[in-house]
């Protein structure tokens, strides 16, 4: 089962490169219109931004008249009179558009900060709530750049995005006023340029996100082959590799050069293109205003203004194309996060079962009944996907306090029943019912806090030990923490480790050998009392002392508990009060140890083929 | 001083290339100049009749054509000029960013392959010292820092050098006290934003290590759902990652509102400057003490001056960092490459190993092997029994020559082991890893790696042999299926079978097997044992291990305790004596009274 999850998680991985490839699409008016529901709460600040950018663009546009309005009453008047005003509301101009600026900056952030909080918090949200069948079917990565990237490009977009735009129509408005307003005629002839000019922002602009996203694919596989070259280094040298490894590197570092200057050359060639562009339209309008100013139709004021303007229209219609080609993949980014905050999780409780006893963030404590520890699989029916039917017609009543081993081939149906007992899946047909109810009636909250899961490989989180093993209950005392360690006997190399229970160990864990992690996982299910044990054996052995204490770490756990272990180990099978013999999801033998060796069936094949070898020593 | 020599040599080769960019937008920055006095000379003096008071050369120029007449009567040919000087500008503009980018991307490309070559050669005791996600981020975010200084900024500095110096030029010769005035600024703007940056610094880093956090937490919580859920944390989640996500949504904003202040003030700074300009130039121009021809060039002019000056400050903040990250590559660079002794024997060994009084330590008063003798003939067996950290891994490290011994002599055919070649004598030794690496590739790539164009039949052979081929056949694309994120879709047992086919596809005449088959159960792992003995009966194994059966069969069996040996003999005579050899012989029987036993089952 194990193997079969990860190879669909992997197939999942590729299917979402695939359609994340396939992305440009026009623009989408319902995602924009729900993604603003999402926003909403920033409105104040959101007009407050367009405000302030609409007088930014204004005061721009007006300094050159200023400038005009210099030249022409005091240098060609010849005289002073006035210029200590002008001087006065010239720099009272400034401080404005000062304050304005350093405004709309902080707007901008506190936008952009304030969306990516709002949606992260949100999403966070939603992968707590969703079933496990979605986990197993995304990769980590894949859920992580959704939560990172995707919204941190989310909100720098919506927020800076709308800064460009806001200036940039606004910027274009004026200029195309003024434009307009001191000849038409001229207007006219200049904006020629302007169609021209947006086609080309536009095809450049998709041209260099598309170059760079290939650059950035190339480059996260250099990631990927520093991350091989480094963690395979021992292995590599064992093969004696090195020389092929470095030429298949150079095979990528080669492919990312070639990418990266053509990305280059795009962008180089972009602005030089504009550029030229624009100055076809300033000079148009140098051209036929002169010729009118020669045969008197305007007069020479009107051109000076006029190319004044001319030489300024054409930044913004630069940046607005930016920001359009960059909306296109925030949209992509959008389409992606929200598709993931919209999903709704397939195992859910019932309203009635919430209004009694609460949900998964506001449970009723005072409402749950005490759970004694009966587990009834009922005519259970179960598959991952429709074509590889996993139960069918499954039947197995566990006692209170009963210990139960599940022995059996990988795929033989073992881990899916770990996963329905925790309900971590739902059966497809029949019940499982827990002390004698069905448990779609209680919470799933009631359910999981009464249950007990050790997983194969123990997961650790960042922190001190102290906190990873009161994980389940953080009011726990010191002593009571340190009873549980002595208990499974971890309690001796934690107190060896250098600063104790206090020890901070990182991500990976790597202070504590697997054997350690393990005894630190039981001890954290210890602390969390369940009744219910759910243990899934590791397969890994470790040396024979490390064995000899965490199988006297299990017979701890496993006292006074209902217990489903999926065994490997032969002393917790031995133990066991039932063995069930499992094979592509029937049982095929059940009973106690000596019994099911009585029976000369299956159990006793497998357990003889060990036998085979002993003997010929 | 030092990271500047490292920096240029990576650069040896391209320095033409960066010539060529900062000449480029030398240049171009010319041309954007000029540009501006086409347009003053077409509206002022062609169209607008007034005097030119433009250089003499250039009055000498128009008058060959026919003066102001000619002109006014073709202005196309004004306007075609705008449009060549600014395709010329275009031109330059882009020679400079290509030629950057060829640059830059070269330097990368070198680093990149240096560092790996390197960090490949590095002796067997750097990794394992190092956090790989340390020394990634030097090979890439580092690396990437110092790629985009080459490819962006550093000509950057060019361009506001080129545009300073000639716009100075151009208004000191105008009249030097409004040059002053429009100067005046510019160191002031410039130490503005250098201190400005260099205190924003922190505030960055903090941003970042902010997100850091927040990632962390996200990540562990998706490895970890089954945790979280088993122990229904999840309203306790959301309260750790709403922690992290308000911290990091509160210094981003810091940092944002501090950029801010930054822009609104140098914005104030420069746009008094420019209205200074224009209030005393045209001040200075009523009253005649400068033309209305220079008081346009200066306002024209003023607001190109101050821009490069405002983006200095940004461009020097980043080379500070590129020096942090020059300085992070270096160290990996310091460290010495292993030794290979490329000089050494490299004829093929039969496979003999003595060992004679060896002593080894990783670090000063601490001995990991004290005193080592042994001898294991050519085609012999000799399995070694020892608890965690009792130097046994350390033994066949030492005879594979990944670290050096400091005392005794380690001979293979009788010849000293540092007299070989490294690399011909670990191709013979195949050393199988306890916790092996699988490369993310096919399953074929994966156990033909060691050997280039390894045959299918060869590759089929060695699975067959590690008892793995049937487990591939039984994936869907078989040979062909992907081994994921560091074969994680196998388990630990398929793993070490992998890696011991692979080392089989080499054929290597000593097998080294550090508790290489420890998550295969004893079934397979006795089946392999036996498949290797009838391939090659000559073929001769060191083998660690736990499991009494496999010590068993053994010819000879050490049983090692702190860096000794203890033990030395077979199975029948160790069964006899008291001792480790014993005491783990009965724990992994104890449980086979009633039919016989074993510790694992399926």
């Amino acid at each position: 089962m194990v193997q079969k999850s990860v190879l669909k998680k992997r197939l999942g991985d590729i299917m979402e490169k695939f359609k994340e490839e396939n992305y440009n699409k026009r623009f989408d008016f319902e995602l924009w219109k729900k993604l603003f529901g999402y926003i909403k709460v920033y409105k104040k600040e959101l007009i407050g931004l367009i405000v302030v950018m609409t007088m930014v663009a204004g005061i721009d546009a007006v300094f050159p008249i200023l400038n005009k309005y210099a030249v022409d009453n005091f240098v060609v008047l010849e005289t002073v009179e006035g210029i200590n005003r002008f001087a006065l509301i010239y720099g009272g101009l400034v401080i404005f558009q000062s304050l304005n600026v350093g405004l709309f900056i902080a707007l901008a952030g506190k936008i952009e900060t304030g969306i990516a909080y709002d949606i992260r918090k949100l999403g966070f949200k939603r992968l707590q709530e969703l079933s496990l069948s979605y986990h197993d079917n995304k990769a980590v990565g894949w859920l992580m750049a959704r939560m990172t990237s995707d919204v941190r490009k989310l909100g720098e977009t919506i927020a800076w995005g709308l800064v460009d735009l806001v200036w940039g129509f606004t910027m274009m408005a004026a200029i195309m006023g003024f434009m307009f307003y001191l000849n038409v005629k001229l207007a006219l002839i200049t904006l020629i340029v302007v169609p021209f000019l947006i086609m080309l922002s536009l095809y450049f602009q998709k041209k260099i996100l598309q170059a760079f996203r290939v650059v950035k694919k190339i480059n996260s596989k250099i990631t990927g082959s520093f991350d091989e070259g480094i963690m395979g280094a021992r292995t590599s040298k064992t093969l004696v590799r090195e020389k092929e490894n470095l030429k298949e590197f150079k095979g990528l570092t080669f492919k990312m050069k070639r990418s990266s200057i053509r990305s280059a050359i795009f962008s180089a060639l972009f602005l030089p293109l504009v550029l030229t562009l624009g100055s076809i339209g300033t000079a148009l309008a140098l051209w036929a205003g002169g010729n009118s100013v020669i045969t008197g139709t305007i007069t020479y004021g009107t051109l000076v203004a006029f190319l004044a303007y001319t030489v300024r229209f054409f930044e913004p219609v630069r940046e607005m194309a930016r920001v359009f080609a960059e909306l296109q993949s925030a949209q992509a980014s959008a389409e992606r996060i929200l598709s993931m905050i919209e999903t709704e999780p397939d195992i859910k409780d019932l309203d009635e079962v919430i209004k009694i006893y609460g949900d998964q963030f506001n449970p009723k404590k005072e409402n749950w009944p005490e759970l004694k520890g009966r587990i009834y699989f009922e005519n259970i029916k179960f598959y991952y996907n429709k074509e590889e039917v996993i139960l069918n017609n499954f039947n197995l009543d566990i006692k209170e306090g009963e210990t139960v081993a599940l022995v059996g081939e990988t795929g033989s149906g073992k881990s899916t029943i770990a996963n329905l007992c925790c309900r971590f899946y739902e059966p497809k047909e029949g019940k499982i019912k827990i002390d004698g109810v069905d448990y779609r009636k209680r919470s799933q909250l009631w359910l999981q806090s009464n249950i007990g899961y050790v997983l194969q490989s123990p997961h650790l989180f960042s922190g001190t030990i102290k906190s990873n093993l009161s994980y389940a209950n953080l009011d726990k005392t010191m002593l009571e923490i340190k009873r549980a360690a002595k208990l499974v006997n971890a309690d001796s190399f934690i107190k060896n480790l250098p600063e104790g229970y206090k020890t901070v160990i990182g991500e990976s864990g790597d202070l504590l050998s697997t054997g350690q992690k393990q005894l630190i996982s039981f001890a954290r299910a210890i602390l969390a009392d369940p009744k219910i044990f759910v243990l899934d054996e590791a397969t890994s052995s470790i040396d024979t002392e490390m064995e000899q204490i965490i199988q006297k770490a299990i017979e701890k756990i496993l006292d006074g508990r209902t217990n489903i272990i999926i065994a490997h180990r032969l002393s917790t099978i031995r133990s066991a009060d039932r063995i069930i013999c499992l094979k592509n999801g029937k049982i095929i033998e059940e009973g106690t140890h000596s019994q099911l060796l009585g029976q000369r069936g299956y159990y006793y094949n497998l357990y003889t083929t060990q036998f085979k070898e002993e003997v010929q020593i | 001083m030092k990271n500047l020599k490292l920096l240029f040599k990576f650069m040896k080769g391209k320095k033409l290339l960066y010539l060529g960019s900062i000449l480029s937008i030398g240049i171009a920055t010319v041309f954007t100049l000029l540009n501006p006095l086409v347009l003053r000379i077409a509206i002022d003096n062609i169209i607008g009749g007034q005097e030119f008071e433009a250089a003499p050369w250039l009055i000498q120029i128009i008058n060959i054509f026919g003066g102001r007449k000619f002109f006014l009567e073709s202005l196309w040919i004004l306007a075609f000029i705008l449009v060549i000087f600014t395709s010329l500008r275009g031109l330059f503009l882009y020679f400079k960013g290509k030629w950057a980018a060829v640059a830059a991307e070269s330097v990368a490309k070198n680093m990149r392959e240096t560092l790996y070559d390197h960090l490949q050669h590095l002796p067997f005791s750097y990794h394992g010292r190092f956090e790989t996600g340390d020394l990634i981020q030097r090979c890439t975010s580092d690396l990437e820092t110092i790629r985009r200084f080459l490819a962006v900024q550093l000509v950057e500095i060019g361009r506001a050098i080129f545009m300073v110096a000639i716009i100075a030029y151009v208004l000191f010769s105008l009249n030097v006290k409004l040059a002053l005035i429009s100067m005046a600024v510019v160191p002031l703007v410039l130490i503005f934003a250098i201190v400005f940056f260099m205190k924003i610094k922190k505030a960055f880093k903090l941003s970042d290590e902010a997100e850091a956090e927040m990632s962390t937490v996200l990540q562990e919580n998706l490895t970890g759902v089954r945790v979280v859920r088993a122990f229904t944390k999840q309203s306790y989640e959301v309260e750790k990652f709403d922690k992290k996500n308000v911290k990091h949504r509160d210094l981003t904003f810091r940092l944002i509102s501090l950029l801010a202040w930054y822009w609104g003030i140098s914005d104030l700074i420069c746009m008094l400057q420019i209205g200074a300009v224009l209030v005393f130039g045209s001040y200075w121009a009523a009253t005649g003490t400068i033309t209305l021809g220079t008081l346009v060039v200066f306002t024209t002019y003023e607001g190109m001056l101050l821009w490069p000056v405002r983006q200095m400050g940004r461009i020097l903040t980043d080379m500070g960092k590129m020096f942090v990250s020059l300085e992070r590559i270096g160290e990996i660079l310091d460290e010495k490459k292993e030794d290979l002794n490329e000089k050494g024997f490299s004829e093929k060994i039969k496979g003999e190993i003595e060992f004679e009084d060896v002593c080894f330590s990783y670090e000063e008063d601490e001995e990991i092997l004290k005193n080592i003798s042994f001898k294991a003939k050519a085609g012999e067996t000799v399995a070694i029994l020892g608890s965690t950290g009792s130097g046994k891994s350390t033994l066949l490290y030492l005879l594979a020559g990944l670290y050096d011994y400091e005392k005794g002599s380690i001979k293979i055919d009788g010849k000293e082991i540092t007299d070989y070649n490294k690399k011909s004598l670990r191709s013979q030794l195949g050393l199988v890893l306890q916790e092996p690496f699988l490369f993310a590739r096919s399953m074929k790539d994966n156990i033909g790696i060691a050997v280039s164009d390894a045959s299918d039949s060869t590759i089929f052979e060695a699975a067959r042999t590690a008892a793995i081929h049937d487990v591939i056949l039984n994936f869907d694309n078989e040979y062909e299926t992907f081994v994921g994120e560091r074969g994680v879709s196998l388990s630990g047992g398929q793993k070490q079978r992998v890696a011991i086919a692979r080392t089989l596809v080499k054929k290597p005449p000593v097998l080294l097997f550090d508790d290489s088959l420890s998550a295969v159960d004893t079934e397979t792992d006795a089946a392999i044992r036996k498949e290797l003995k009838e391939v090659n009966e000559d073929i001769t194994t060191i083998i660690i291990s736990h499991r009494v059966t496999t010590l068993a069969e053994a010819d000879k069996i050490l049983v090692m305790e702190d860096g000794k040996i203890v033990q030395e003999g077979k199975h029948q005579e160790l069964i006899k004596k008291d001792g480790m050899y014993k005491k783990v012989w009965k724990i992994q029987n104890s449980f086979g009274s009633e039919v016989g036993f074993e510790k694992e089952i399926g």
